[in-house]
């Protein structure tokens, strides 16, 4: 065991997972020779050479483009996006080619690779430095969604992520990037995908979170407790497919739910999360369901600590379903 | 049309420079009968979607040249983006009329299983990856299978079709931008048809040629007259030997013209008239086929049998195929991903306990786990 940071993390997955297959193959702005602009592929270049480490022109759409090309020749590409917020020009590749390839064609072609993308607030970005964008491509059948909150699970789930026959997009949650760090095992493990973690059990109530989000219900039931009530953190990690079955396990144990994203409100995916629950569960439910989000605005730069969901505004839901 | 642009065979079918070409004489032939085969196959399915017995069709009349031609230069490593303007391409690379055809019904005999719309083709034992509608996502999509070309150093290439539309999308851009800066050995192969649905060349590009953006992107970029096969084949040889010997992509540009409309569900007389009749007599059909004569490789005999032969075959492979049931209902919610995952198994579930299977789909028969 290690006690690494997320960058860490996914640099390790990313570098055995080369080491272990000669497709794997990295692309993206500024991950060569530089390692990454959060330095998720450090030392890659120097070791796998410029034809596995590319550094492409700057063109999103050419970047998921050209490796949806790779994949179908039977390379394993791992595309990176910069920020998620650059990821709109490659939007038609994602959705209307990755996506579609194997169904389109009848499974004659297949795509299988990995878009990493760090997404999400926390670090004085702005606009273009910050969003969250993973309702859209929950949206679109046929892309696996995957979200870790710890650098275990970020390394275990691009692992496994990269050997998937599935177009996957793996958010990271740079908030949490380098902070806090987490046991790593040294050894060749894999994280399930598809699979929800419970982070904190409980009997009260049920926060479902991910990313970095994950932190904030921790804080969040910590404060709770201290009024007697326990929270259970249900920590999704896949988003499509969604652990369902976790889902309706955990708030038929708890009776109530409140659903953490810092994503805007407005269909975002927890909305689909409470309406899985109010269509499959709503007997077990004590209290309204009750989402603690983004505002519905663009993302903001100076007031970023307001718009940020935090463990105060989670602590305000809790009372809210705790006293209904 | 520019001074610059090749032309082996002239509109009389006369060899206006040299054409030794390294074609056998049953090439040629071969050849003149692809041109052929494609137009059967275009005017009867046009004429299936007139009658309300496919749903949607693309000709390529006019255009058969520049598939032709340009099919004769690869080989079975080779692997092919295609426009869906090129059903003569498929055909000479091996795909069946049968494929073709059952492509059209969406019927369960379809590669695709009838997820698209007809002429959305794909033939993965043929290396033609699948075509989808919005324009020029393909080209990029060809650069990285040639960027793992390259990588791999196999002396394989990829080409990929557009039209001039496919010109102004963003990953042209990306595409050839990608493929200069990496020296991938790919063709990008324009069928200049100087329309797009309805906007005509000069609203599509201020460029005096397609040919001529090459250069922005540090490779060459060459024309040929797209009615005359031989000088497409002739750009295309050169440019497959540039990308086999490591010298990187060509950017083609094939002078034809959009005869036909540019769908089933077009009609061309409200934009631009009768012009399309000016280029009749540039048929490249008619055009190979006086060549062929004057080389006293073709005659009226040989004409008569092949155009028999050729439109028995489409109407026999209609016979086979129509006949066939749709898709089974499982396979909506298969090949979404490589397993089906519980929500949509649960999803195939409700459907067929709601609505039963509706035709011939069997709740038991197999469903992939």
């Amino acid at each position: 065991m290690t006690e690494i940071t997320m960058v860490q993390a996914v640099n390790h997955a990313l570098r055995d997972e080369m080491r272990a297959d000669d497709d794997v193959v990295v692309l993206g702005e500024d991950v060569g020779v530089n390692g990454g602009v959060f330095r998720c592929t450090a030392d890659l270049h120097a070791e796998f050479g410029d034809d596995r480490v590319i550094d492409t022109p700057l063109s999103e759409s050419g970047i998921i483009g050209a490796a949806i090309g790779m994949a179908l020749y039977g390379l394993r590409p791992v595309p990176e996006i910069q920020f998620s917020d650059f990821i709109w020009p490659a939007f038609d590749q994602i959705t209307s080619e990755l996506a579609k390839m194997r169904y389109r064609s009848a499974g004659q072609f297949t795509c299988p690779m990995v878009v990493r993308t760090p997404y999400g607030g926390g670090i004085r970005g702005g606009h273009y430095h910050s969003q969250s964008p993973e309702a859209y491509f929950t949206h679109t059948p046929g892309l696996v969604v995957v979200v870790p909150s710890t650098p275990y699970d970020a390394k275990g789930l691009l692992r496994a992520a990269i050997r998937s026959e599935d177009p996957v997009i793996f958010l990271e949650p740079k908030r949490i990037y380098r902070a806090p760090k987490g046991e790593v095992p040294d050894d060749d493990y894999t994280v399930e995908i598809g699979k929800a973690a419970v982070r904190r059990e409980g009997t009260d109530f049920t926060i479902t979170c991910y990313g970095a989000m994950m932190p904030v219900a921790m804080e969040a039931c910590e404060k709770a407790a201290e009024k007697g009530w326990q929270g259970e953190v249900l920590d999704l990690r896949t988003l499509l497919p969604l652990d369902e079955e976790a889902l309706l396990a955990s708030v038929t144990k708890t009776g109530r739910m409140v659903v953490l994203q810092e994503a805007p409100r407005f269909c975002g995916f927890g909305s689909e999360l409470s309406a899985i629950v109010a269509e499959k569960a709503v007997d077990v439910l004590e209290a309204p369901i009750k989402r603690v989000a983004g505002f519905d605005v663009p993302f903001p730069y100076t007031l970023e600590h307001v718009y940020m969901p935090h463990a105060d505004r989670v602590m305000h839901a809790i009372d809210e379903v705790m006293t209904y | 049309m520019t001074s610059d642009m090749l032309q082996i065979i002239s509109e009389s079918g006369k060899a206006l420079a040299d054409d030794d070409t390294d074609l056998t004489e049953d090439q040629l032939v071969a050849m003149y009968e692809a041109m052929v085969r494609t137009r059967a196959l275009d005017e009867r399915m046009i004429k299936l979607q007139r009658q309300g017995r496919i749903g949607f069709y693309v000709p390529s009349t006019g255009e058969e040249a520049a598939q032709v031609g340009s099919g004769m230069v690869f080989e079975s490593k080779d692997w092919l983006y295609p426009s869906y303007r090129v059903p003569g391409l498929f055909l000479m690379m091996g795909a069946s009329l049968d494929d073709m055809v059952a492509n059209c019904y969406g019927n369960e005999a379809d590669l695709c299983l009838g997820r698209q719309m007809p002429v959305h083709y794909a033939f993965g034992k043929l290396n033609i990856v699948s075509i989808s509608s919005p324009i020029g996502t393909h080209i990029i999509q060809a650069t990285g299978t040639a960027m793992a070309m390259r990588m791999k150093q196999n002396n394989a290439l990829t080409a990929t079709y557009f039209g001039d539309g496919g010109t102004s999308s963003n990953d042209f851009h990306s595409g050839l931008n990608f493929a200069g800066v990496d020296k991938s050995p790919v063709l990008f192969i324009c069928s200049n048809n100087q329309w797009a649905i309805s906007v005509p060349i000069e609203k599509q590009t201020a460029s005096k040629t397609i040919a001529a953006k090459a250069e922005a992107y540090g490779m060459p970029g060459v024309r040929a007259d797209g009615n005359d096969v031989l000088a497409v084949y002739q750009v295309c040889k050169q440019a497959a030997d540039r990308a086999r010997a490591g010298e990187g992509p060509t950017l083609i540009e094939l002078m034809t013209y959009r005869r036909g409309p540019h769908s089933s569900s077009d009609d061309p007389t409200r934009y631009r008239g009768n012009q399309a009749d000016e280029w009749m007599e540039r048929d490249p059909i008619l055009r190979f086929r006086k060549y062929l004569e004057r080389r006293d490789l073709w005659s009226q005999a040989s004409e008569d049998a092949l155009q028999q032969r050729e439109k028995a075959a489409v109407n026999e492979a209609i016979k086979r195929i129509e006949k066939l049931p749709p898709p089974t209902l499982d396979t909506m919610f298969t090949d979404v991903y490589a397993k089906v995952p519980p929500h949509l198994r649960a999803q195939y579930e409700e459907l067929v306990e709601n609505e039963g299977t509706g035709h011939e789909a069997d709740p038991d028969a197999a469903f992939p786990l």
